[in-house]
This record gives C-alpha cells, sequence and structure tokens, in this order.
C-alpha cells in the first residue's frame, strides 16, 4: 500500500526526465515533445504494455500525458472487442472523457474568474 | 568564413543546457505532482466509493481544477520554469496550455475568443492522440479478427 507512493513518484519523475531529455537533447519544442509522448503512450497501450505500468506505478503513469493516449487507445479497443471496426470510432473517448471535459470546463470558468498576466 | 566554420564556431560558443541539473528538477517536479495526484486518488478512494482503478478519473479532474488556480494566480509559470518538463509533461501542463488560452483570448469576446482559441496550445496533443489511437485500434482490432493475436 506505501509503496504505490514511492514507485508513483519515480515513474511519474522518470517520465518526466524522458520529456526533458526530449527538450534538451532532441531540441524539440514543448508541444512536440507532447504529441511524441502521447502517441507513445497509445502505442504502449497497443501492445498491452501500459495498463501493468498503471498497476505498477498508480498516478506515476496516469497523471503524466503519455496516459491521455493510454485512454484513448484503451477506449477504442474495448469499444472493438465488443462491436467490431465501428468501435474503434465510438469507443475513443469512453475512458479519457474526465481529462477533456475538466479543461474545456475549468478553462471556461477561469476566463471569467482571471484577468490575463502573461500566464503561459 | 564558411557555413560549416560558423556552425562550429556557434556550437562553440553557445552555452550547453545544464543537462543532469534540468533532469533532476524535472525528475522532482514531475514525481511530486504525481505523488499529490496520489495523495488525491486515496482522499477519492477513502471518502468516495471508487477503487483504485476508478480513482483516476476524478484525480485527472482535481489536478487540473488545481492547475486552474496555479494558472490563474499566475503560478503554474513558476512550475515550469523550475521544473521543465516537469511542469509540463503532467496532465497539469496540459490544463495549464488549456486554462491559459482561455484567459489571454477573452478581451476578445467568449465564443470567438475564448471558445476558439482554447483548444490554441492543447490541441495538437488531442489531434494526435486521437489520430494515434485510431490507427492502433484499427491495426490490432484487424490482427484478431485475422487471428493473429488475441485480445
Amino acid at each position: 500500500m506505501f509503496s504505490i507512493y514511492i514507485t508513483s513518484f519515480i515513474v511519474g519523475g522518470l517520465i518526466c526526465v524522458i520529456g526533458q531529455l526530449m527538450f534538451d537533447v532532441a531540441k524539440l519544442t514543448p508541444a512536440h515533445t507532447l504529441c511524441i509522448l502521447v502517441v507513445a503512450g497509445s502505442v504502449l497501450d497497443g501492445f498491452g504494455l501500459y495498463e501493468p505500468l498503471i498497476d505498477f506505478a498508480g498516478t506515476g503513469a496516469t497523471i503524466p500525458i503519455t496516459s491521455f493516449g493510454n485512454s484513448l487507445t484503451h477506449g477504442a479497443l474495448a469499444e472493438a472487442e465488443k462491436h467490431g471496426l465501428i468501435g474503434v470510432l465510438t469507443g475513443m473517448f469512453e475512458v479519457t472523457s474526465s481529462g477533456i471535459s475538466a479543461a474545456i470546463l475549468f478553462g471556461f470558468i477561469a476566463s471569467f474568474l482571471f484577468k490575463p498576466k502573461g500566464s503561459l | 568564413m564558411d557555413k560549416e566554420k560558423y556552425a562550429k564556431l556557434e556550437e562553440g560558443i553557445t552555452p550547453k543546457p545544464p543537462l543532469l541539473k534540468n533532469c533532476i528538477k524535472a525528475f522532482l517536479v514531475g514525481g511530486t505532482i504525481c505523488l499529490i495526484a496520489q495523495f488525491i486518488a486515496l482522499f477519492y478512494m477513502t471518502f468516495f466509493d471508487f477503487t483504485e482503478r476508478t480513482a483516476s478519473n476524478p484525480t485527472v479532474a482535481t489536478m487540473i481544477f488545481i492547475s486552474m488556480l496555479l494558472t490563474g494566480f499566475g503560478a503554474y509559470k513558476k512550475v515550469g520554469q523550475i521544473g521543465g518538463a516537469g511542469g509540463a509533461v503532467p496532465i497539469t501542463g496540459f490544463g495549464n496550455a488549456v486554462v491559459s488560452a482561455a484567459i489571454e483570448h477573452r478581451s476578445e469576446g467568449f465564443v470567438l475568443g475564448v471558445g476558439g482559441n482554447i483548444f490554441k496550445l492543447a490541441g495538437s496533443v488531442i489531434v494526435f492522440g486521437v489520430f494515434s489511437a485510431f490507427i492502433v485500434a484499427l491495426i490490432k482490432t484487424i490482427l484478431v479478427k485475422m487471428g493473429v493475436i488475441s485480445w
């Protein structure tokens, strides 16, 4: 029970280090880095490798952006298992709806509440 | 001076980014964000009816809410400056991109400004996520149908 806090910290940190190496060594922009990480997460789930990582590291695997690619693929595959090829399209946002809806909702609310101050 | 010489000279003069230091900072900041999320997941598992697996959805939403507050008060910028990728890679970085785009474009109105630009920075992540998920799931489904692999 306690060990999940350690693995979460380490795995989450290591995924961020991979991102940092892409910034500094490969000289990629943040947008390119995040896109590559999302694609990596989705490919890993295709091989069935991301779910074991979530079991091992908890939020260390679900909080980095790689988990977004994973849950998109996961939803698509779960629907495809039930309904065949058409499920690939319809199931995509089944699992990951909370991240996108929270971002839209809180982003919109924030635009009422806060004044711009170069917050990028 | 020809181009090659210039490139060599430039490489010698440009200060190297302190790679190890940046990586340690990204590790600590990114790890801390994931650790905080683990405590939030514990909160949802203890006080609400969530399992270890289903707790990740409300946890992600809560992290984005925290990121909204930090972005609104101008504090997330500092997280990014200190942590580099440690601030950008977790879902809070995604939240920061959406929220800051919404706040910045408020002056252009709610429909054209906020609505039109809210995914200006984070949109590419969604596009590439959806496209790669589609391709991966399509390939896997076809392979299963052909009997090459199983679910």
